[in-house]
């Protein structure tokens, strides 16, 4: 960032303190940005948050067990199948509970297909910042759509689906929509290509993504950054890989990490990721059984009567690989049908942390770039 | 993650140290403990607990509890969980930022939900409530204030700059006043009569 | 390459689109997949939840409700009110006096289909049902909620064969442990 205007030396500037407020199209919600500038350069950033906060926490100390999974649809809106799926992992920990074999397969098809749907539509959303105003976007949504209507057909709704359940699923897929399901597996590389011809090598989004909010990895491991921005500078953690919950141990995955940690490198290391999704989702639909129950046995009696689950005293934190990083609960149950104590760790908000460091030196347009790659969205941030 | 092993491993490395094992995680004593002995197990080469996953807190009606998940992206193991309680009148506890980046924005929201002050943080503000917000909504001896319902002190703030009240409304506070209370709103799971 | 080829592969790929959406239908890639609403709709789905309703089998008066209260207890933000209705003599019967759902605060969560344990209240596929006013006309009684099993026949052909196939099976069942007592009783 040199400085080419030698009038500038002798002039007595001042800084500028604006507010990239809360209404604004690129903030991906209602968020605040408190940046102060010097021209065009960003010397300051604090983010203010707190816009959407709806208290999830403590209306789920008042609810019981299963009548906060709709409420955890809504914290990242949308992916509301891997927010079920890390909720359910945490309560199965916690009161012991196996889940059945095609239960099993059934939650991880979902669980990819929405990693799918989240990067597609987040490298839209990055475009969107950089100015390609909508035109990526709605590739991305053509396929996004038939994979929504694939989960409104199995769970009766797009977005909030409330499928999982503790010990399984609610619903079962018949063998029409495993068809078609396979069908969109077979015909999403020829989308990937074709996205990644309009977009990866464009020289605009090289020049202005290259070397833009470089992340080093000890900075990125100290802030307990996860997800795609973590494997982007190019540190192996992938909890896939690392706790191996669910079935992932039984399918052959690579983890695609980046080289210098800009934003092309989160950019291409989606493209990979969902590339691998693609592989997960074709030995799943391969090695499902054909039938199977779908719900652990011991918790069929409390399908009918939520409010009689009492899961024992004890404390249990589930974490799943969601499509932005690490999404945990961390629940305490006092063995009462409520939960004593019920948290979110949310990766968007905990992603954040390094907001400020990545942006000072850079310029306003770069800013908004650098907060389009890390990927937040609200109803997580504030839960 | 053994617990015993830690506890004596740590035992060894500072003498002294009053830790206890509470079901399969480590209570320690002394809230003033922590920074150094997350420092000793970030650097240890036996752990190299290196990535702090969730820091929460949790009000167990006699104390308050902040609970810390350690985990290793260096050797990829499991869980490590700490706890360290405080009472609710001095809740106090070193700040972990100078040892974890990531623990900044956790310890604002705990503090702005529970109380539980962190010294040393480099910006002890509230993070999910606005500025000037009273008391900590996730304790569990918290009462919403009812927010259709005015009390004395809205009646006169409006009354002072010149806004007109209606009849019922200023009745409603000053009998609440009359009786010493609080607009206090109901506690959920009672459906309101339509 | 040259400077500036990755833009024009990328115009030309948009450019492809471009004419081909003419020439492709629908179904096939690259075709406009935009319906327009509301002159032609999207096939309903079966399993698509939308608000409530309550069901009766062949009059409205036959609702199949008891005024449990088990829905509304169930549901995550508490937008069901159920009171029982008493009879002359102040003895409480099995049927609700009022069941009043608010639409604008509930959330298409499915919770209460699921606790119902005798089978009255069901997810409708209406959503069409913006207004004006949001106090009068959001706020559903019990006589706007009642529909008829042949509309929950019409909207979920598969659940509702299923769930009338086990209630004949609960009656009969019934109906012969009924027929077994008294031929026990009648014997000497």
């Amino acid at each position: 960032m040199e400085k080419t205007f030698a009038v500038k030396d002798t002039m007595d500037t001042q800084t500028l303190e604006i507010n990239i407020g809360p209404q604004h199209p690129s903030t991906h919600g209602v968020f605040r940005m408190n940046m102060v500038l010097d021209g065009e350069q960003v010397v300051s950033l604090k983010p203010v948050m707190g816009y959407l906060h709806r208290n999830h926490e403590q209306i789920a100390e008042n609810i019981s067990y299963t009548s906060s999974m709709p409420y955890t649809d809504r914290l990242d809106y949308f992916n509301s199948m891997s927010n079920n799926f890390a909720y359910s992992l945490a309560v199965e920990k916690l009161a012991n509970i196996d889940v059945p074999e095609r239960a099993q397969y059934i939650r991880v098809i979902m669980a990819e297909l929405t990693r799918l749907v989240n990067h597609a539509a987040v490298i839209g959303f990055l475009l969107n910042d950089l100015g390609a105003f909508f035109t990526p976007v709605l590739y991305a949504f053509r396929e996004r759509e038939k994979i929504v209507d694939i989960f409104e057909e199995v769970s009766g709704s797009r977005m909030m689906c409330n499928y999982f359940r503790f010990g399984g699923v609610k619903l079962d897929m018949s063998p029409a929509i495993l068809t078609r399901v396979k069908e969109i597996v077979k015909n999403f590389p020829k989308f990937l290509d074709e996205f990644e011809a309009l977009l990866t090598r464009n020289e605009i989004l090289c020049m202005r993504c290259q070397n833009v909010g470089v992340l080093p990895p000890e900075l990125a491991v100290s802030a307990s950054i996860t997800g795609p921005m973590l494997r982007a500078s190019g540190v192996n953690y992938d909890i896939r890989k690392v706790d191996k919950y669910s079935i992932y141990d039984r399918f052959n995955f690579r983890i695609p990490l980046g080289l210098k940690g800009d934003v092309y490198d989160r950019y291409y290391v989606r493209i990979l990721e969902m590339r691998e999704s693609l592989k997960i989702l074709e030995q799943a639909l391969d090695q499902i059984p054909a039938t199977g129950e779908l719900v652990s046995k011991k918790m069929v009696p409390f399908l009918k009567a939520p409010r009689n689950f009492k899961p024992p005293v004890g404390e249990a934190y589930g974490r799943v690989e969601s499509p932005k990083g690490e999404l945990g609960f961390y629940l305490v149950s006092d063995g009462t049908p409520q939960p004593w104590r019920y948290h979110v760790r949310a990766p968007s908000f905990i992603n954040l942390t390094i907001l400020e460091d990545l942006c000072i030196g850079h310029k306003v347009a770069d800013a908004i770039v650098i907060l389009g790659s890390i990927d937040i969205v609200l109803g997580e941030v504030d839960h | 993650m053994d617990i015993a092993d830690v506890k004596s491993k740590l035992e060894q490395a500072f003498p002294g140290i009053a830790l206890r094992p509470v079901r399969d995680t480590l209570l320690m004593e002394n809230a003033k403990d922590i920074v150094k002995i997350a420092q000793f197990l970030k650097d240890s080469p036996d752990y190299q607990l290196d990535y702090l996953s969730s820091l929460t807190g949790a009000d167990y009606l006699e104390y308050l509890e902040v609970v810390y998940h350690l985990y290793s992206m260096e050797k990829k193991t499991g869980p490590l969980v700490l706890r360290v309680r405080v009472k609710h009148d001095h809740a106090q506890v070193p700040s972990l930022v100078s040892v974890y980046r990531g623990a900044e924005y956790q310890e604002r929201e705990t503090y702005d939900m529970y109380g539980v002050v962190f010294e040393n943080h480099p910006d002890p503000r509230r993070i999910f409530m606005w500025e000037g917000f009273e008391g900590f909504p996730l304790r569990k001896d918290y009462q919403q204030e009812d927010s259709e319902t005015l009390e004395m002190e809205d009646i006169e703030w409006l009354e002072k700059h010149g806004i007109p009240v209606p009849q019922d409304l200023s009745a409603k506070a000053e009998e609440l006043k009359k009786l010493g209370r609080r607009a206090v709103a109901q506690k959920p799971g009672q459906p309101e009569p339509e | 390459m040259f400077f500036g080829s990755g833009i024009i592969r990328g115009m030309l790929v948009t450019l492809k689109n471009f004419f081909t959406s003419y020439f492709r239908s629908a179904e096939e890639e690259g075709g406009v997949i935009t319906v327009q609403y509301p002159e032609s709709r999207l096939p309903e789905k079966e399993r698509f939840r939308n608000f409530p309703f309550l069901l009766y089998d062949h009059v409205p008066d036959n609702l199949r409700c008891v005024a449990c209260d088990i829905c509304a207890k169930e549901c995550p933000p508490k937008c069901i009110y159920i009171v029982r209705e008493f009879d002359k003599d102040g003895k409480p019967l099995k049927r609700p006096a009022t069941f009043d759902i608010d639409f604008t605060v509930c959330m298409n969560c499915g919770i209460c289909e699921e606790a119902c344990p005798f089978d009255a209240i069901y997810m409708d596929h209406e959503f069409e049902i913006a207004n004006q006013e949001r106090h009068e006309h959001l706020l559903y009684h019990k006589e706007d909620l009642l529909k008829s099993n042949e509309h929950f026949h019409k909207i979920r052909p598969t659940d509702a064969t299923a769930i009338d196939a086990r209630r004949r099976e609960a009656e009969e069942k019934k109906k012969a442990a009924v027929a077994a007592q008294a031929a026990k009783a009648a014997q000497p």
